[in-house]
Formats: C-alpha cells, structure tokens, sequence
C-alpha cells in the first residue's frame, strides 16, 4: 500500500486510465473516471432538487417554511378534488335535497338515483354491522326483510338513520329499554313463559302459566298475540324472525338480561342527503313500506307483520 | 478526480484514506440534512395546528392504549388518515397533527392490514366493538383479525395510574395535580356505573363514562380497550367546513 499522492501515477496501456496506485500481491486498481451519463444525471438530479425546493414549499424560515411559487399544499390539493367530485354529484343532491323524500318514489328516475347513493353509502358505513348484503346477523337486523323494529316507511328509516337508536350523542335518538326480569321470576315460571313467547309464533305449545305472565308482564309492550309496538321498537314476537334467535335458550336470555342493540346516529358524519339516500336504499331493499296516509300519526293498531 | 482534475484528485484521496477525517466529515454532511429536517419542528409553530377540543386521555383511555400498544394493534392499523380523497371519503376528515400530540409515541403507523382507526370512535356501538374484538369473523366473516376475547374476562390492573400520568406530563401532557390525585379514582369510575365518576367530565370534557363491555360489575381490559377506540378522534371538530377551509389555504407548511 505504499502510495506517495505526489508522484504521478502510471498509465495503464490498454486503456489509457491511470493506476490509483494500491498494490495488493500484483492486482491494481484503475483509477476509471465517472461515465459522463451518470455524472450528468447527477448534476440533473441536483438542478430538479433546487428548482423543486422553489417551486413546492420546501425550505424551513423563521416563523413557517418558504410557499413555493405554485403555492400547492396537499390539503389545498385535496380540497380541489373533493370539491370537483362534489360538483358532479351537485346536480343529484340539489334535486334530491329540492324535493320531499316522501315524493322521491313517484318520480322513478331521482329514485333510482338516490338508491345508487344510498347503496355507495351503505358499502363505507353500514357493512360492518348490517353486514354487505344487509342481512345482518345475531343482534344486528336484516333490512332485506319486512320486520321493522320502529317503523319500514322511508320517513322511519331516515330518522333511525339519522339519530340512531339508544345512541348517547344523540337526544332524539329512539330508545325503549325492556326490564330484565332475572331475580322477578322463578326458573319455572321463566321457563313457561318462554313456552308461550315460542307458542306465538307457532313453536309449540302454550301453556296457562305462560300465558298469564305474559298478560301481565308482557303484553303493554308486545302486544296480546306478540304483535309488537314499534312506537317503542317492541319486536313482534308472532313471526320467524328473531334478532337474537327463536330457541329456548336464547329467549330465555332475553328475557332475564335483554340485550339492547344500539345504533349510531349519523347525522353528525353525514350530510342530509346523504341520510335520505341511504333511507331510500335501504327502504328499496325489499321490505320497505308506504308512508302512513296520516303522515306523522304513527300506526296505532297492533301491526301485525305480514 | 478524472485525470484532467490531479489537484482535487489529490485533496479527495487524503480524505479518503484518512479514516478520522473521512468519519468527521461524514458526520457533517449527515447532521446537515437531520438538522435542516429536524431543527424547524421544534421552534416552527404552524407544524401543530391550532385546534379546539384536544386533551389528554383519560385513565381509562390511556389503558386502553397501553393495551392496544401491548397487544400489537398497530401493527396491523394505522391512526393516520392522509389528506387524498379515497382516504377521506372512507375514513373520515384527515388527520391533524394536532390529534396526536398527546401520544407517546404517537400510533400512526405504517401498514394497514386492518382498517384506520384514527376516527373510528363513535363510529360502532360498544357492543358491537366487544363482538367484533371476541370474534372478528362473526360481524366481518372476510377478516382476518385475531380474537380478542380474553381482555373482557381480564380484570383491568394498571400498576399505576397516576405513575403513568406523572410520567406523561414529565413529557409535556398537561395534566393537572387533580388528574394525577384522582386517577386511581377516574380509571374506575369511567366504566363503573355504580361508582360516582364527580367532576371527570369535567376535567376530561367529552370523555364517555359508561359501561364499555357489556359486564357493569367489573372493569375488564375490555372496557379500557374500548373505551380508548370510542374516544378515537372524536375530541376535536375537525369536519366544521370553517376548520377545513382554513386548513385547506394554509401555505408553508
């Protein structure tokens, strides 16, 4: 390694370059200059750098870092965008917001617009509970069928939707909570209650001492044939469908700790529209009912589900 | 360093082969661009908006985190959501800096195997948070998330509540003396409704004093876990289209 910076180094023939001057056991090394395309790539790369550094906001001053002439920032840059993707839905909300959601069905074309909105809308913020095709599961309701806790016409459904049910942050949040009766009734009476609870929709039979708890404890809320009340989101009891499953075991749950399913409001996170799109949606799925001709009379008769 | 440039040639080889000046040197060059980086984050105050609403987390809230730290959640979500379009649409308005200046260390992450969750407070009932954390697959039957259902049968122990505030505020949280004195207290009394939680609201405003896992007798890991996800980006109003706008025409940041 002996190297004296000071003496020119030898030529290598062949190729021109010189030696840098190291030896190890005869194997030297050229001293080979920088291919000039990358050198100038280099000096590119610099050139874009401090031109970048001008043009974006780059270089930390006293108070705030420089703007950059084209004065971009990503919010300013996001901001642009969601307002041209809220231009083009523009047109659709200003004539769904102009016309009464109850009116949206008689005119099929602003209908079928605000289901498609409302299906968007659905998939980002329903899913996760009602599940992607709106069958829900144990504890979350099925919106496909015609079993309404508080009511399946489209006003219903959009006040659900936009104050939630039994939600803190909400005031007008529909709320109904049914007592738990663990402690009130004794193992048998518990049991033949849930005979005449599953008796009313035709699982088995009922029995005299069912019926008469029922009649006493049961019947203000869900109605003499287990109709429901959907003014205080009391579930029929006379059909198939059970949020929380029709067997023994899981009624009889229900009945000595209720387990009460709680629903956001979103009024909060999203905008009117919105909301009404996503009532039309889900009122489009299937079991979606008429508004009352009485319009805000709410259905007093025993509803018995069809 | 061609052979046309002998005399630079010569300065670089002694720098080369001069290994203490090479080190210094580099150390120089390095502690340049760390410096230019880092130094304006401190004295430069634009980098933290200004917002309303923001403050530090409960005891509960801030067991929760520890557990959500513990557990790894991170790994998997981000508490991040950046300023596009696709994120915001999904995720709710972009994140401030400001909203994770009370974090130590902050979690917004890198990976998103899961979903954010920087905004995922208020967005889920409690119940359905204890479902989808006991069995992910029985409310998501695409996920892959892992079950968590042990942390509703584990009792809450946080060794020491106003340690960990003390610590905290060493590195800048303000709590105040009162937080510190009563966060025995405040731990429990967020997730008991039998206990009288006094002024926590108070100290702590928006904070959300319930039951969190569905089991009023007992203050289970569960309710401090869901506790914290419930509170996640919900204690400033960021979606206030004045706040946005402002936000939006900001420059040099």
């Amino acid at each position: 390694m002996a190297n004296d910076p000071n003496t020119p180094n030898r030529i290598d023939e062949p190729t021109g370059t010189e030696f840098v001057g190291h030896e190890w056991d005869g194997i030297e090394e050229l001293n080979t200059p920088l291919p000039r395309w990358w050198l100038w790539t280099f000096y590119a790369t610099v050139v874009w750098a401090l031109a970048y550094s001008v043009a974006y906001p780059a270089w930390p001053m006293l108070s705030r870092a420089t703007e950059g002439v084209l004065g971009w920032t990503s919010r300013g840059q996001l901001m642009e965008e969601m307002g041209a993707a809220d231009a083009a839905h523009q047109t659709v909300k200003e004539q769904l917001a102009a016309v009464d959601i109850i009116k949206w069905q008689d005119n099929p074309e602003l209908m079928q617009k605000a289901v498609a909105g409302g299906a968007a809308a659905f998939k980002v913020n329903c899913v996760q509970c009602h599940g992607s095709g709106a069958a829900g599961s144990a504890g979350y309701p099925n919106l496909n069928d015609d079993d309404w806790l508080w009511g399946g016409d489209i006003e219903a459904i959009e006040l659900t939707i936009k104050h939630g049910i039994r939600w803190d942050g909400d005031s007008q949040s529909r709320t109904s909570l049914m007592p738990g009766f663990d402690g009130i009734f004794s193992d048998a009476q518990v049991t033949s209650l849930v005979g005449h609870v599953r008796s009313l929709s035709g699982q088995g039979e009922s029995n005299t001492t069912g019926a008469q708890l029922y009649a006493d404890n049961c019947l203000a809320c869900h109605g003499p044939a287990g109709g429901g009340d959907r003014l205080q989101g009391a579930p029929a009891l006379n059909d198939a469908i059970w949020l929380y499953g029709s067997d023994a075991a899981n009624i009889r749950t229900q009945i000595l700790r209720p387990r009460h399913g709680v629903m956001p409001g979103w009024q909060d996170r999203l905008d009117p529209v919105t909301v009404k799109m996503l009532a039309a949606y889900v009122h489009s799925l299937g079991g979606g009912e008429q508004v009352p001709a009485m319009a805000p009379e709410p259905v007093t008769e025993d509803n018995v589900q069809p | 360093m061609s052979n046309s440039n002998n005399q630079n040639s010569t300065r670089h080889q002694k720098l080369e082969r001069n290994i203490t000046l090479m080190a210094v040197a580099t150390l120089v060059t390095v502690a340049i661009g760390g410096l230019v980086q880092l130094t304006p984050l401190f004295y430069l105050d634009n980098t933290i908006e200004k917002v309303e609403g923001m403050r530090p987390y409960t005891p509960l809230e801030q067991a929760g985190r520890d557990i959500y730290i513990r557990e790894g959640c991170y790994v998997c979500h981000s508490q991040m959501i950046r300023p596009f379009r696709d994120e915001v649409e999904r995720y709710g308005p972009y994140s401030l800096a400001a909203e994770s200046m009370y974090d130590h260390p902050f979690q917004w992450g890198s990976k998103r195997t899961g979903p954010d969750l920087a905004r995922v407070g208020g967005r889920y009932s409690d119940e359905w948070h204890v479902q989808h954390l006991t069995d992910p697959q029985s409310v998501v039957p695409e996920s892959i998330m892992p079950q968590y259902g042990f942390l509703g049968e584990t009792t809450l122990h946080v060794p020491d509540a106003a340690g960990t505030l003390v610590a905290l505020s060493r590195v800048g949280v303000p709590y105040s003396e009162t937080d510190i004195e009563m966060a025995e207290a405040d731990l429990i009394a967020q997730a008991n409704p039998d206990v009288d939680p006094g002024d926590l609201a108070m100290r702590y405003p928006k904070a959300q004093i319930r039951d969190f896992d569905g089991n009023p007798r007992r203050v289970t890991e569960m309710d401090a876990l869901v506790a914290y996800l419930q509170m996640l980006g919900t204690l400033v109003d960021v979606s206030s289209a004045a706040a946005q706008q402002e936000l939006a025409e900001e420059k040099g940041r």
